[in-house]
């Protein structure tokens, strides 16, 4: 018997099946048509077609964050691709692995400026991880497989893979051969950290005084949540997250000292101000909790355990260095620590957590309700209530997205999905759906502004088609609200731009395509309506809440200052 | 401080366009370039002259070798190294004396002339950044320079030393 041959197309879904995909996110188009036709034919899959690219990368994005799976995309060539860019992006500031398969104009008019032609490998490459240009049939399952690989290995981050019509069509047939345990001799991540650079980081964490440690989206990415947890046990120490790394340590736990940077608590950006060891878990020193890296932390010695190597040293130098994964370097840490009978020293860290008692007395992260207008920050502060602290919150990019990280306490890890790097409006949505496609039976909410949602609210088509039966919570103030803060703070209270003058009605929206919409207007209405919202499972529903416009995001850094520099509310500094 | 800095990476469609995008993506300086396949023609090597503080150059060795298609990447004037470029360089030979002078230059700094048109010379000289541009330099008093063409440098570790797979 002959061996079967099968068309690029048909290797295309061969392929993501043999890698174990489970959905794929989309829009057909001519040059992939032969790819849809082949998935048409198939059942190891389910392909969810979305309104628009961009909302395929996210919803991508958003499964990929909350299974930890590699997140799909298939977009045809030309305006399918270039609209997935933003999404490659957000996946590429938070490193989410994700695959997007673009197809591409036939080989023989590759550069004529043919229909729907444009260079999406060049169009991404400061975006990616990597790209292929798949130039043959038979290639096609194994960069698939490495594209996967790639995508999952190391530091993980989007692929893209464009493919040609030509080598999809049926005329165009090859043997079917794939790989899935890639081996690459350029591509080899470190795993292990180094035994020396781990010996030196458990003595300056041991030694310390004032330990703390700060944890960020690599403890998230890496699972390696139970063994942060267990660190900060033993150490006993003050743990902060980034806002990529809520969740990480559980916002409720004992150690837990609140999100740091921005608009972090006092005494998180306080307690890494006096620290004298930092000890930096998966996360990068970002300008977003650094503040002004020239006054940042100057006595303390960091020790930055990362993946990679460029994120280290690279905006604030790292004492003690450890490249590798941070899960097995956190129980390469911990059984050092075993090893040496480690005991914290009790004294100098009941000196320690009394100081950061004083700043937590603060209360930094708290609002005064001075009218009867609803505070956005109680809006969150109910849905904890009413989702008892379990609901994967997916958010949109603004106030919003402040206000969820500082009032929903996250007990785990992948709960709290949003676009800390790149900050993308219109990601809270889709990202949202692709949650709820992976965990029908959870709470899934879409915190967003009247601003966003807007930026992908064509979704609410693709929520009807698949059943996606997400919450969606819109802190409605009438105003781009960061846009609008940073004016009244900064630019004299000029609100250049920043008023939403026209802004459709979402109950009336929602309705039109199918779903529920819920209007709340006043305080007195706000619990009993979210939680009627709440009860509704298996339809979407939108609810509008009318939020005080004129709240502000506090405590936050003063700009050109120190970590610890801040507002902790209008006018007073910390 | 100048550094050279060699690069060995899969010789792939695309992968020296990923080099010098992650250059101008990052704002790392550029201040020449070479490639080449080698000896093997599934790998190229690059070699770059690049400009930048340590905390600079550390950025870059390792973004560079963070790219999937590179293989290694070593800062040559860490240590002991050759380094070579190459100039053609066309001029002036109008007169008896202009021609004699330029033959002069040309011998001194060991270049070669290449070819001779009615009113010109070609020369060829190899030597490091340096070298050229003292060349050009006197070249220039003696006669008139119509076009110069250089390679950017390529260079290789002294002794035992050496970047492979």
């Amino acid at each position: 018997m002959s061996t079967p041959l099968f068309t690029g197309a048909e290797m295309v879904v061969k392929a993501l099946s043999a890698l174990d995909v489970k959905y794929i996110f989309g829009y057909p188009g001519g040059s992939v048509l032969d790819i849809y036709d082949a998935i048409f034919q198939q059942k190891d899959f389910e392909h969810i077609l979305v309104r628009h690219e961009q909302a395929a990368t996210h919803m991508a994005d958003g499964y990929s964050r909350a299974t930890g799976e590699v997140g799909v995309v298939l977009a045809t060539s030309g305006p399918g691709a270039t609209n997935c860019v933003t999404g490659i992006a957000t996946a590429y500031m938070d490193s989410i692995p994700m695959v997007v398969l673009s197809g591409q104009v036939a080989t023989s008019l590759i550069g004529d400026d043919a229909f729907q032609e444009t260079d999406i490998v060049g169009c991404s490459r400061p975006i990616v991880k990597h790209s292929f240009n798949c130039r043959k049939v038979e290639d096609i399952p194994n960069v698939i497989a490495k594209a996967f690989y790639i995508a999952k290995s190391g530091r993980p981050g989007p692929v893209v893979v464009e493919l040609p019509k030509d080598i999809l069509i049926p005329e165009n047939k090859a043997e079917f051969h794939i790989e899935t345990k890639v081996k690459m001799r350029s591509y080899n991540p470190t795993k292990k950290g180094h035994p020396k650079q781990i010996r030196k980081a458990v003595q300056a964490i041991t030694e310390a005084k004032r330990l703390v440690i700060y944890s960020g989206g690599g403890i998230i990415l890496a699972n390696a949540s139970e063994l942060l947890t267990q660190l900060v046990e033993t150490l006993n120490a003050p743990c902060t997250n980034t806002l990529m790394g809520l969740g990480g340590l559980s916002g409720t736990h004992k150690n837990f000292i609140g999100m740091l940077g921005m608009h972090g608590s006092l005494e998180a950006n306080k307690a890494m101000a006096n620290a004298d060891v930092i000890l930096a878990l998966g996360a990068r020193f970002d300008d977003r909790v650094t503040n002004n890296v020239k006054k940042f932390c100057p006595n303390a010695t960091i020790v930055h355990v990362d993946i990679d190597p460029t994120s280290i040293s690279k905006t604030i130098n790292a004492h003690i260095p450890v490249v590798g994964l941070v899960d097995i370097v956190l129980q390469q840490i911990l059984d050092e620590l075993s090893e040496t009978k480690f005991k914290p020293n009790e004294a100098t860290l009941n000196d320690w957590w009394q100081q950061i008692e004083q700043w937590r007395s603060v209360k930094s992260v708290s609002y005064q309700q001075d009218n009867n207008k609803i505070k956005p920050q109680r809006v969150v502060e109910a849905m904890y209530e009413i989702t008892n602290g379990q609901a994967y919150v997916c958010s949109d990019v603004g106030q919003h997205q402040m206000f969820a990280a500082q009032y929903y306490p996250f007990a785990k890890p992948r709960q709290w999905i949003n676009s800390g790097g790149l900050g993308t409006m219109g990601f809270g949505l889709p990202a949202a759906m692709g949650v709820k496609l992976a965990f029908p039976d959870s709470h899934v909410i879409c915190i967003t502004g009247d601003g966003s949602i807007q930026m992908n609210i064509q979704e609410l088509s693709t929520c009807l088609q698949y059943n996606l039966p997400v919450v969606i919570v819109t802190l409605n103030n009438r105003s781009l609200g960061m846009v609008r803060q940073w004016q009244d703070m900064i630019y004299g209270g000029r609100h250049s731009s920043s008023y939403m003058e026209s802004i459709p009605d979402f109950v009336k929206l929602a309705e039109a395509y199918g779903h529920v919409g819920i209007q709340i207007d006043t305080l007195d209405e706000l619990d009993a309506k979210l939680t009627e919202a709440f009860a509704i499972k298996n339809r979407l529903v939108f609810v509008d809440i009318c939020v005080d416009e004129k709240e502000h995001v506090y405590p936050m850094q003063i700009k050109h200052g120190a970590v610890d520099d801040m507002w902790v509310k209008k006018g007073v500094k910390a | 401080m100048r550094r050279i800095l060699a690069i060995l990476l899969e010789n792939e469609p695309g992968s020296l366009s990923r080099i010098v995008g992650l250059f101008s993506q990052r704002a790392f300086n550029i201040e020449s370039l070479t490639v080449a396949p080698t000896e093997d023609e599934s790998l190229s090597r690059i070699t770059i002259a690049t400009k930048g503080d340590d905390k600079v150059l550390e950025q870059i060795v390792k973004q560079v070798n963070k790219l999937i298609d590179v293989i290694k990447i070593t800062d040559l004037t860490e240590r002991s190294h050759v380094e070579r470029e190459l100039l053609l360089i066309k001029v002036l030979a109008m007169n008896d004396k202009s021609r004699t002078e330029v033959k002069r230059v040309t011998d001194i700094f060991r270049g070669s002339i290449i070819d001779i048109g009615k009113q010109v010379y070609t020369i060829q000289l190899t030597g490091d950044a340096d070298k050229l541009n003292a060349f050009v330099k006197t070249l220039a008093h003696e006669t008139e320079i119509i076009e110069s063409v250089r390679s950017g440098c390529v260079g290789i570790a002294r002794g035992e030393k050496a970047l492979r797979v």
